[in-house]
């Protein structure tokens, strides 16, 4: 079976028992990447087109395998041009991908909404691979993953999200999925970079790290971006790091079985310490690897084709 | 030649008159308004069970001419305004280029003479180019024929600036219009900040980047005792500050946008970028005060910002599509849907924000029916149904977020200066 819709936009509208098939359908997607030989027939014939507007290494590579592991034509379009500067728009660039035959087209763009704007005029699939502030719905997707894979469940877990909330799309998504799966969701940062009215999404609002992570399951931390000192949303990186750097010490304060994730790419010694990044409590490079496993197991619901367990490769 | 409306009921706030009569229009000038008036060769409009008013005037448009053709004419606005049952639009002036001299308040006046269905009134800057930094020649505009003066748009920063241009404008009895945004705290922001900005994912712009600009202006307009007018109020604490200002006899006015009393922030979702406008869909908590403010008085006039843009620039994604949305079209309906059914005005009161008052503040000799009045006449079907449906406005502009809804209450006559150019929903030109 399959996810009863077209699209994924964001993880808003999943809901609780979509969430739980696509964990679920990840599993096997896992085994075939341990294998020796990383292929099966499922998506044969079908073409997964990713249409960067964003630099974006990671994300990119990983739907680039996930498609390629399932024997789809992948075809990976960068762009650092808006539609606006490119004086195309983007419904006629994606228009354009689906008249050459796109059965999925994953979408990662600078604009909130541009994955709403391809979803409106295309038949194909659409996947929102992260747009503007708004959402990533595959990173949250592969962050309970990881934390389900761990912790064995994600209900009841304490979750602390740090730092730039404002402009975070993987804290956006988090937090829906997070929530709806029965979490306890924290979010920690500086007044300047929590976004208003968050709390209405069910979580908790903190200012001092300390007390945000104490007792925590689980620690995300999220990639500072020096514009946004420069825009005056903070002082100065050394004044962050100082008051958010996710330490040793305040690792400390939270669960001793605390997990460490952060999205990447990583700022070491800013919002994390080396020495957290590569501790035993670090799952930074799993979720690298179940990343692919997810992306592998939303083109699989999305873009239909057989039982994965039938077509051992 | 002449005009006869039978049997409506009129409604004439200025000279305090909403009985059922005829009305006679002849040579553009109204010259009788009794019961059974019998003219011979008159041409007859049956008006009854309608409502029959002074021609509504929308103080806020953009007609976009010149230099802006592709989003609207000087032709294609007037004809909306006709369709949308108003008689008289003030322009404003931020067009290519900028309307900052007599030279192009001329051109505006003339075009409107020779392609315009509706009397057109513009509005000077009030700095060059808007550019908010030098005086522009307001005295020289207003001889021209210019009506108020604006920066609309493009806000004057610069408090010293924004002073002088009072104190200079009050010399011709101008009201300098307000938009009343401090761009600073807007920063980048697209939508009204809240809730719904967080869930979207697109910036937000605070309430109180229009309220620090409405608390300046009504400050500038004390100490500089010149008429303020404060254009499309969308916030709660705009209303309150208001409030407080005419309390205290400060000659400030205000108007709202017909969005702004009907919509809230939520409908920015699915990122329809015709929900896209300046200031922003507020919340609900803001909308209720914009009502509460129209009913208390706080707030003078209806006018629509009328703002079109091609199909072009706004199908684009939300954060690139430039900021505005249509109105003349949906203006009454939206009123009748929003204000008058609920009981928030009577029909009286819409009148005076919809021509009465935009008359009286932008010194029009217009918004009355008493005899030798100008014969701008608008006629209601308070019950008349209609679909809104952008690919029929007579506007270049489609971008309404309010495509499909069903408004009941429509104009279904304009007359302006004793000449029909709309009748039974059909232009007439």
């Amino acid at each position: 079976m399959g996810l009863n819709r077209k699209d994924l936009l964001g993880m808003q509208d999943l809901t609780a028992e979509e969430i739980q098939l696509i964990l679920e359908t990840a599993e096997p997607m896992k085994d075939i990447i341990r294998r020796q030989i990383k292929k099966v027939p499922t998506l044969r014939g079908k073409v997964v087109i990713n249409l960067f507007y964003e630099p974006s290494t990671r994300t990119r590579t990983s739907f680039e395998l996930a498609g390629k592991y399932m024997s789809a034509d992948t075809i990976n379009i960068s762009t650092s041009t808006s539609s606006v500067v490119k004086g195309e728009t983007l419904q006629d660039t994606a228009k354009t991908l689906e008249v050459m035959g796109a059965d999925v087209v994953v979408i990662r763009h600078s604009a909130a909404g541009a994955p709403h704007i391809l979803s409106k005029h295309l038949s194909a699939s659409v996947i929102n691979a992260g747009d503007g502030f708004h959402e990533h719905p595959t990173q949250a997707l592969l962050d309970m993953f990881t934390i389900k894979e761990k912790k064995g469940r994600i209900a009841g877990l304490k979750v602390a999200i740090v730092g730039d909330i404002l402009h975070s799309r993987v804290a956006r998504s988090n937090i829906w999925g997070l929530a709806r799966m029965g979490a306890e969701v924290r979010v920690i940062g500086p007044a300047t970079l929590v976004p208003p009215e968050i709390e209405k999404l069910g979580v908790t609002i903190y200012t001092s790290v300390e007390e945000g992570v104490r007792d925590a399951d689980v620690i995300m931390v999220l990639r500072i971006q020096l514009e946004r000192q420069q825009k005056g949303l903070f002082p100065t990186i050394r004044e962050y790091a100082r008051l958010y750097g996710i330490t040793a010490e305040r690792v400390s304060l939270a669960r001793p079985d605390v997990m460490i994730m952060h999205p990447g790419p990583m700022n070491r010694g800013v919002e994390i310490a080396p020495e957290v990044a590569d501790s035993m409590q670090s799952v930074i490079n799993e979720q690298v690897t179940n990343g692919v496993a997810v992306r592998m197991a939303l083109l699989y619901l999305l873009a239909g084709g057989g039982n994965p367990h039938e077509t051992v490769g | 030649m002449k005009l006869l409306v039978k049997g409506g009921k009129i409604i004439d706030p200025a000279n305090n008159f909403f009985q059922v009569a005829d009305i006679l229009v002849r040579d553009g000038k109204i010259a009788a308004v009794a019961r059974n008036i019998e003219a011979d060769n008159a041409e007859i409009i049956e008006a009854k069970g309608k409502l029959v008013m002074p021609g509504l005037i929308d103080m806020h448009v953009h007609l976009r001419e010149p230099g802006l053709e592709a989003k609207e004419t000087i032709a294609t606005g007037t004809r909306a305004a006709a369709m949308g049952g108003f008689t008289a639009v003030a322009c404003m002036p931020n067009t290519k280029p900028v309307v900052d001299n007599r030279a192009l308040v001329e051109f505006i006046k003339s075009r409107a003479a020779s392609e315009g269905a509706v009397h057109v009134f513009p509005i000077g800057a009030i700095t060059k180019g808007s550019e908010g930094i030098e005086l522009a020649e307001i005295g020289d505009m207003k001889l021209a024929g210019a009506v108020a003066v604006s920066d609309d748009g493009r806000p004057v920063m610069n408090a010293q600036v924004m002073r002088l241009a009072m104190q200079y404008a009050q010399m011709f009895d101008l009201p300098v219009i307000s938009h009343c945004e401090d761009t600073s705290l807007v920063a980048e922001g697209v939508m009204h900040e809240g809730y719904h900005s967080t869930v979207f994912g697109l910036k937000g712009i605070t309430s109180a980047a229009e309220e620090v600009m409405v608390a300046r202006d009504i400050i500038l307009a004390e100490l500089t005792g010149a008429r303020v007018h404060i254009a499309h109020v969308s916030t709660a604490g705009s209303v309150e500050l208001i409030r407080m200002a005419k309390r205290k006899g400060i000659k400030v006015s205000a108007e709202a946008t017909p969005h702004h009393f009907t919509l809230t922030d939520e409908a920015v979702g699915n990122y329809d970028t015709s929900t896209k406008v300046n200031p922003p869909l507020r919340g609900a908590g803001d909308v209720r005060a914009v009502k509460d403010g129209l009913r208390d008085g706080t707030i003078d006039v209806i006018a629509t910002d009328h703002a079109p843009h091609t199909v072009e620039e706004k199908d684009v994604e939300y954060q690139y599509a430039p900021f505005g949305m249509v109105g003349l079209e949906t203006a009454v309906g939206l009123a009748f849907r929003e204000l008058v059914r609920p009981g928030i005005l009577s029909v009286e009161e819409l009148v005076m924000k919809i021509s009465c008052n935009p008359a009286r503040i932008l010194g029009l000799n217009k918004g009355h029916l008493g005899r030798g009045a100008d014969a701008d006449i608008t006629i209601v079907d308070p019950d008349l149904k209609e679909t809104v449906d952008v690919n029929k406005f007579a506007s270049k502009g489609k971008n309404s977020p309010f495509h499909g809804w069903e408004l009941i209450g429509l104009p279904v006559v304009t007359v302006v200066g004793g000449r029909i150019v709309m009748r039974d929903r059909k232009l007439v030109l």
